[in-house]
């Protein structure tokens, strides 16, 4: 039983890690190609990240909207379902969100108005992420095609509306929400002040736990990953398969849609076209190199996130576009090493338990 | 097929040594192997003896951790897949690999097609399937889709595309497993005129009678070892048993010719009970459509009472799938009632069904019966779970609880709870189900193939759990593609043939012979 669990924690560690290093190395390459010292480009990286208190306040915003968007998607791919539309379904959020924060009166203290916008937010995201699930269950309609039609669709819709009726004249947001503010981390620790850090990082961190219990030991979750793994024998299990889709698809979008609270509430207080960012996207890599577990989401998206500071850091020896190849490398590293290290661990293992 | 002067006692195949680890698993330990060209070699073992690994390894699918391996004299070890087809080995897998939606002709050929001005001559193709198909006896139409074909002659597709490909050794795994007995004794009439054009065979298969019926020579392996190696004429039954499992194996008259079940025969037979007797469950007039929206069930009627095991015999593909899947609610009932302990469960889903007092071993354990990469503790609650949540959450400790209780009285090997039931072999991966099927309270059991593709050790505890069961006044319908099995178990046989029943008989009126006229539709008479 031990050795199971210590095997199990091995097959999950080392594949992201030996990917790292393969990213290290081709990193390496890369920084050289451009005439630069590789230990110079990565200590200024760690520096602008992790070494300063601005630069991690950032890697922390950062991670937080990419825990929920990894989340979301780790949570469908669980239940067997590729959802794509985490983009569209976090604009969706933080566009519901702003709205009842738009709609509320600035006297609402945070303490209701804060619930609101959370709620509106999952809304905003789930309702975005059940239309595929609903598809699918109905039509048969594949969730990957939806979802990536969806994101066209929906961001195209939001765009329009904000153009249209919501924007503040010559520029492509809405005004400032009158309620619901998430307080930022400088306003306890004084040294983030200047970072966009806020305390939706706390809500990302009990989103992963809840994930967690939900999928691992709540009676829905053990369903889910059932239906995930055998449709067929779930079935059998007396599990509705199409209940179980419809209802992934819609948790996942609304996981990702309160992902939209960080930007909304925690950091700019408006809805803007494009603050998204490609979060949601990168959100499946957070999915992927996490393992989708929860926990390995949370450090795969403090990882992205330094990834994507460190990349604004070494700016000036390397262009920023290198540290994106980079991530591309880390997830094609990760996608290759998962089952070529389990095979070399699996064989590492035999002469002792042999 | 040239014939290959390899002087005589010169194996075609020649395996020593063989190891072979995955994980912590020693699939292959030292195993040996020895063919001699122009024979019909039956491996036999239970289920992990380590009998497809030893194939796989042969096929260059994978690589032996230490042994060598000649094929016609000529040190292999360690090839590829490529270099095996080169080399004359093809093998017939299980499951059939063929794409349902070509026609014959365009299987076979697939991959080496006949190409005419840079386009593929669908024509010659024809024919030189034609020319193979008259020269071996194996008949087929090459025009039909695949999809369209029986499983018989699905495998006879399979068979052609290897010979197609040169194969000289042909690899088959469980090739009876799907057919009905006269596709059987064609199979064998193609086998023996293989073998005697020069051909060498080895037949992977659990099924004494089979062995006996065809083979030459015989391989026994177990726990991932060779055990012996026997001529079929000086050899019976019961020493091939006994040497699969290691120990005596009780086999009755009827089954030393064929599948093995216990003799003890407790329960009263003959005494077909009359449907108003308080029935455990009653079925009127199914109609049931397949996945094709044909009429697969037919306006089947039955009860069965309990502390009666009612048998269906019949050729797979007669309805008897569809006919269980309906009665466990995993498919449609367009017409007709079931009633569960006079409870109406028509339009009942799965979980409801179980409530009723319904429990369900399915024909096919790896798509249905159990979750593969679940442990063998969460296996033991599917379709449970409801009944395992504490708080609103899964109560780990009395699933942990279930599960030793359940290793311990189903005697689960290797008896860890945590363990992926991938990990497990398939005798005990069928009594993790079973365990999970029976250990708990039900009235009625629908058991379907609940013995394919177990071993001998397994065949027995199973068949012994269904008389207990019997014994303590359950009902169960029993679907077996054994035919023996049908007879040793139940109290009464129905054979469906066609979405129908067309015979039912008291067992103890059953022979093979007349049932075997009934699945085969030649003689046809109402149900009784």
């Amino acid at each position: 039983m031990n050795t199971r669990t210590k095997e199990q924690l091995e097959e999950a560690l080392f594949p992201p890690l030996v990917a790292l290093l393969v990213a290290l190395i081709f990193g390496d390459l890369l920084i050289m190609s451009y005439g630069q010292s590789p230990a110079m480009v990565y200590k200024l990286l760690l520096q602008g990240t992790w070494g300063n208190a601005y630069g991690f306040g950032q890697v922390l915003y950062k991670s937080t909207t990419l825990a929920f968007t990894g989340l979301a998607v780790s949570l469908g791919i669980r239940a067997g379902l590729f959802n794509v539309g985490a983009e569209s379904q976090l604009a969706a959020g933080g566009f519901l969100a702003a709205l009842v924060g738009l709609g509320l009166s600035p006297a609402v203290p945070g303490i209701i108005a804060v619930p609101l916008c959370m709620i509106a937010a999952a809304a905003g995201g789930g309702i975005v992420g059940a239309i595929p699930g609903w598809l699918k269950v109905r039509f048969g309609a594949h969730e990957v095609i939806v979802t990536i039609m969806l994101n066209f669709i929906v961001l195209a819709l939001l765009n329009y509306i904000v153009a249209a009726h919501l924007h503040v004249p010559e520029t492509l947001h809405t005004p400032e929400i009158h309620a619901g503010s998430v307080a930022t981390l400088a306003s306890i620790i004084p040294a983030f002040h200047g970072s966009a850090a806020n305390f939706t990082i706390l809500f990302a961190l009990i989103a992963a736990s809840v994930v967690g219990i939900y999928l691992f030991r709540s009676r829905r979750g053990f369903e889910l990953r059932a239906v995930g793994l055998q449709p067929d024998a779930a079935e059998y299990g007396g599990v509705s398969v199409g209940g179980v889709w419809l209802r992934a698809m819609t948790i996942s979008g609304a996981i990702a849609g309160l992902g939209g609270i960080n930007y909304v509430l925690g950091y700019k207080h408006y809805y803007e076209e494009g603050f998204t960012g490609g979060a949601g996207f990168l959100g499946i890599a957070v999915a992927l190199v996490g393992r989708n577990h929860p926990l390995g989401v949370v450090l795969a998206a403090l990882f992205f996130a330094t990834l994507s500071q460190g990349g604004l850091a070494i700016h000036a020896f390397v262009p920023k576009q290198m540290v994106e190849v980079l991530q591309g490398v880390v997830i094609l590293a990760v996608a290759m090493s998962v089952p070529e290290v389990r095979a070399v661990l699996r064989r590492a293992r035999k002469p002792v338990t042999a | 097929m040239t014939a290959s002067s390899v002087p005589t006692g010169n194996p075609a195949i020649r395996m020593t040594g063989i190891e072979k680890a995955f994980g912590s698993v020693r699939a292959n330990r030292g195993a040996s192997l020895e063919v001699q060209q122009g024979e019909i070699h039956a491996l036999v073992g239970e289920n992990g003896a380590g009998k497809s690994t030893l194939m796989k390894i042969l096929g260059g699918l994978q690589p032996p951790d230490a042994g060598t391996m000649e094929v016609n004299g000529k040190d292999v070890t360690g090839w590829s897949t490529s270099d095996a087809i080169r080399a004359g080995i093809g093998v017939v897998h299980q499951h059939f690999m063929l794409v349902p939606t070509l026609t014959v002709a365009e299987n076979i050929v697939l991959g080496m097609e006949p190409v005419k001005g840079g386009r593929f001559d669908y024509r010659k193709a024809v024919d030189e399937v034609k020319t193979l198909s008259h020269n071996t006896g194996l008949e087929v139409s090459p025009d039909r889709k695949v999809a369209d074909l029986s499983v018989g002659e699905a495998q006879r597709v399979e068979i052609l595309k290897t010979l197609f490909r040169g194969a000289k050794i042909l690899v088959l795994d469980e090739p009876t497993a799907v057919l009905s007995p006269p596709e059987v004794r064609d199979l064998w009439t193609v086998l023996r005129g293989l073998r005697d054009a020069g051909g060498t065979i080895i037949l992977i298969t659990h099924r004494l009678d089979e062995v006996i019926d065809i083979s030459d020579t015989i391989t026994v392996m177990r726990a991932g070892q060779t055990v012996t190696r026997l001529k079929t004429t000086e050899t019976t039954p019961s020493e091939i048993a006994k040497a699969m499992v290691g120990r005596d194996v009780a086999l009755t008259s009827r089954d030393e010719a064929g599948i093995l079940t216990t003799p003890a025969h407790g329960g009263a037979i003959g005494q077909p009970p009359r449907d108003d007797e308080a029935s455990a469950i009653n079925v009127t007039n199914l109609c049931v459509l397949g996945s094709r929206k044909t009429i697969e069930v037919d306006g089947v009627s039955f009860s069965i009472r309990a502390g009666e095991i009612l048998g269906i015999a019949g050729v797979e593909g007669n309805g008897q799938t569809e006919l269980i899947e309906a009665l466990a609610g995993l498919r449609r009932i367009e017409s007709g009632s079931v009633r569960i302990d006079g409870k109406d469960v028509t339009f009942r889903n799965v979980g409801e069904r179980r409530t009723a007092g319904l429990s369900h071993i399915p024909e096919d354990r790896h798509r249905r019966g159990l979750i593969l990469d679940y442990s063998v503790a969460d296996n033991l609650v599917l379709g449970l779970q409801a009944d395992f949540v504490d708080k609103g959450l899964l109560d780990t400790d009395r699933i942990n609880a279930n599960a030793e209780a359940q290793i311990k009285a189903f005697d689960i090997r290797p008896p860890v709870a945590g363990m992926p039931a991938r990990n497990l072999s398939g005798g005990n991966q069928q009594k993790v189900v079973v365990a999970r099927e029976m250990g708990g309270a039900f009235t009625v059991l629908l058991a379907s193939q609940p013995t394919r593709g177990v071993d001998v050790g397994a065949i027995e505890f199973i068949h012994s759990r269904l008389r207990e069961a019997r014994a303590a006044g359950k009902a169960i319908l029993l679907v077996s593609a054994e035919l023996n099995e049908v007879l040793a178990l139940a109290d009464r046989v129905a054979v469906m043939y066609r979405g129908k029943f067309v015979a039912v008989v008291p067992a103890s009126e059953a022979s093979e012979e007349s049932l075997g006229e009934y699945m085969t539709g030649t003689r046809k008479e109402s149900a009784a």
